[in-house]
């Protein structure tokens, strides 16, 4: 089969000594960047990617993707030692994983959270070899209204899905779109909601948004805390690990289950952390230990992090073939790679082969050596930690400062960072969704060239959206998704007046 | 915009941050209507003008906050006598905002060396109460190494501030 040949060829492209010193370099401050608050999956990608320009473009995204890895794997960390969710999606993972180490079993509920994570991303991995290469022949059928209709079904799905309030959903995916908006317009060379200030002429570069927004704003929520490291210790050796290993294979089931919701979550617009809310609930309810669960029960970790991890692997899926991505961390990793040239899309799969398959053979690479460093330096990881936060946190927002200033060497950014920070504290408490922000910020300009070239096309005719099968039933699914709440609600409303 | 609830802590009540941040979202979005009306906001004979897309963004962000304020103003969808932020709460959280700023315009002023430098060891003296000696040494040794990793080893020159300090290096 040609995609076994092509990932072959893939390994050869990433198993250069330079490009493996970078996993390990990449995993091992992924985990870094996991295990400390502030700095998570996203945001730490967006404060290193700078660095990267200096690379050759494969070498760099093997490195961000194993950072990606690292960061995933380190969230566990936090959540198992100090009941603290180093990421979002590491959260479900304190419910069972925290007991498990208050009741003296840190090293076995790290090691099935690794393993687990392991598999999940594993499997995610295998899927996206065999189908990454099917999407992109598909999509390179679609024109300009096909490509509109996806990034639309992608929006309306946000809307539809989202547990946030439909309006508030609405307002945080059009200020992304806006801010998106700024700068000189590429088609009439206008300079748009500039008002004159030459600084926006450059417009919001959305690493900026995402360090303030993920960063800044993430450690000014865990203030409202109060932060106590006050963690349990970790022992973790050979015989921990084997002994785990033995047990883990009776939840084979709930592993096989987290990963097809992981898999589906990270190629919709949902992600890593509903993916491993919903698994968990999941496997709570169909375990015969689903009572259990809060107490200390091994599956309860199991199912978590096999499906944030597969969800975070598969975000990257649409993200290679149709590039549009899955998660805020896959916009991150998109942005780059618009940066370096590169368009995502299925023409990544034709004109820059060497590079589509050298990512994805780092991804096996990167999972196994997040894994081995994972094991082994977990007594170092959470000792950081110990490190009291009147030291850490200033460093973090000194480390936040210079990604911010290193992107367009811009005094400016750095302002905007804090000005993004404050806007994600006021958003995530007032229930207003960050990840659509941020993806309208990394497609906003796509999707709308999208548009104006479908319009182009059709001479302005809408009707261009409904032109064939293809695009018609996209956007009929976008706009089902897209009323999704006002239906679901009307139904209630019509269910009860009826009773 | 404080809204004082006789409940368990004072603070900001949800309700009038609601309000608040619904009116904001409200100027935003008459903001790029404003723009983008400027631009022109129909269709020439060549295609949609560059106002065609940013108005209808800002025409969406205006409706979605007009929604939410409307509803917030109703009280709908907000639980009674929520809180945005406990007073007490906030007073750590501004710990760290408002040095932060302070920071930033350091590093405007004196540039990013100098400026890590003082922000960290200040933080550790006031905050950690950590003694001037330990704080100095912390701030001036991230600093070195984040200078040795950035200007040396990367040759990526970070900002030097407007009245730069450190100018004697060379670098």
């Amino acid at each position: 089969m040609e995609e076994i040949n092509a990932l072959f060829h893939g390994f050869s492209v990433a198993l250069t000594p330079f490009n493996l010193l970078l996993m390990f370099v990449g995993v091992t401050l992924g985990v870094l960047i996991g295990v400390l608050p502030g700095l998570g999956g996203a945001n730490g990608i967006a404060i290193l990617l700078p660095l990267t320009f200096t690379m050759p473009p494969t070498s760099a995204v093997i490195m961000l993707s194993c950072i990606y890895w690292g960061a995933l794997f380190g969230g566990a960390i936090t959540s198992i030692l100090f009941n603290i969710p180093g990421e979002p999606w590491s959260v479900a993972t304190t419910f069972d994983g925290y007991p498990m180490a208050q009741q003296g079993r840190a090293g076995e509920a790290l090691t099935s959270a690794f393993t687990s994570s392991f598999i999940g991303a594993f499997f995610a991995v295998i899927m996206i070899t065999f189908l990454a290469p099917l999407v992109a022949k598909f999509a390179l059928q679609f024109g300009p209204p096909e490509f509109f209709s996806v990034f639309f079904l992608t929006f309306c799905s946000f809307i539809g899905m989202g547990k946030e309030p439909p309006f508030k959903i609405l307002v945080a995916m059009m200020i992304g779109f806006a801010l998106a908006a700024v700068g000189i317009d590429t088609v009439t060379g206008q300079p748009r909601l500039i008002f004159d200030w030459h600084e926006l002429m450059r417009g919001f570069d959305f690493l900026i948004a995402v360090i303030g927004l993920f960063g800044i704003g993430e450690i000014l929520l865990s203030m409202e805390e109060g932060l106590s490291f006050s963690g349990r210790s970790a022992k973790i050796n050979t015989k921990i690990v084997i002994e785990t290993w033995k047990k883990l294979p009776q939840f084979w089931i709930t592993s096989l289950r987290s990963c097809v919701i992981g898999c589906w979550m990270g190629i919709t617009p949902g992600g890593a952390t509903p993916a491993s809310f919903m698994s968990y609930g999941i496997a709570k309810r169909m375990s015969k230990d689903g009572a259990k669960f809060g107490t200390g029960q091994m599956e309860g970790v199991v199912a978590p992090e096999t499906a944030a991890h597969a969800a975070g692997t598969a975000a990257l899926l649409p993200m290679i073939s149709l590039g549009i991505p899955g998660s805020p961390t896959a916009a991150v990793l998109l942005g780059g790679l618009l940066i370096w040239g590169l368009q995502p899309g299925p023409l990544l799969f034709v004109e820059q082969k060497d590079f589509v398959w050298g990512l994805i053979a780092s991804m096996y690479l990167g999972n196994i050596a997040g894994l081995i460093i994972v094991l082994t330096c977990v007594p170092l990881f959470a000792a950081i930690l110990r490190v009291p936060f009147s030291i850490i946190a200033p460093i973090i927002i000194v480390i936040c400062a210079v990604g911010a200033y290193t992107v367009h060497n811009a005094m400016l950014d750095i302002w905007l960072m804090l000005l993004f920070g404050v806007i994600g504290y006021a958003f995530k408490k007032l229930a207003y969704p960050l990840a659509p922000l941020v993806l309208a910020l990394v497609l906003g300009d796509q999707a709308e060239s999208a548009f104006r070239q479908s319009m182009l096309i059709s001479q302005g005719d809408v009707s261009v959206f409904f032109s064939n099968g293809l695009v018609g039933s996209i956007m009929m699914l976008a706009l089902l998704m897209l009323f999704w709440p006002a239906l679901t609600k009307l139904k209630e409303t019509l269910k009860s007046k009826m009773a | 915009m404080s809204d004082k609830h006789e409940t368990a802590g004072r603070g900001i009540s949800m309700r009038s941050a609601e309000i608040v941040v619904a009116l904001l979202v409200l100027v935003m979005g008459s903001v790029v209507v404003y723009d983008s009306l400027r631009l022109g906001a129909k269709w020439a004979e060549d295609g949609p003008e560059a106002g065609y897309f940013p108005f209808y963004i800002g025409a969406l962000i205006c409706i979605g906050g007009g929604v939410t304020l409307i509803r917030a103003l109703l009280g709908k969808g907000i639980k009674k006598d929520a809180l945005f932020v406990e007073f007490e709460v906030l007073k750590p959280v501004l710990s760290v905002l408002l040095p932060a700023a302070v920071f930033v315009f350091g590093i405007q002023m004196i540039g990013i060396y100098v400026a890590s430098a003082l922000y960290i060891a200040v933080f550790m003296v006031w905050l950690g109460k950590y003694s001037w000696i330990r704080g100095a040494v912390v701030g001036c040794g991230v600093s070195a190494v984040m200078f040795m990793t950035f200007e040396v080893w990367f040759k990526v020159p970070l900002f030097k501030g407007e009245f730069n300090p450190l100018s004697f290096i060379g670098y």
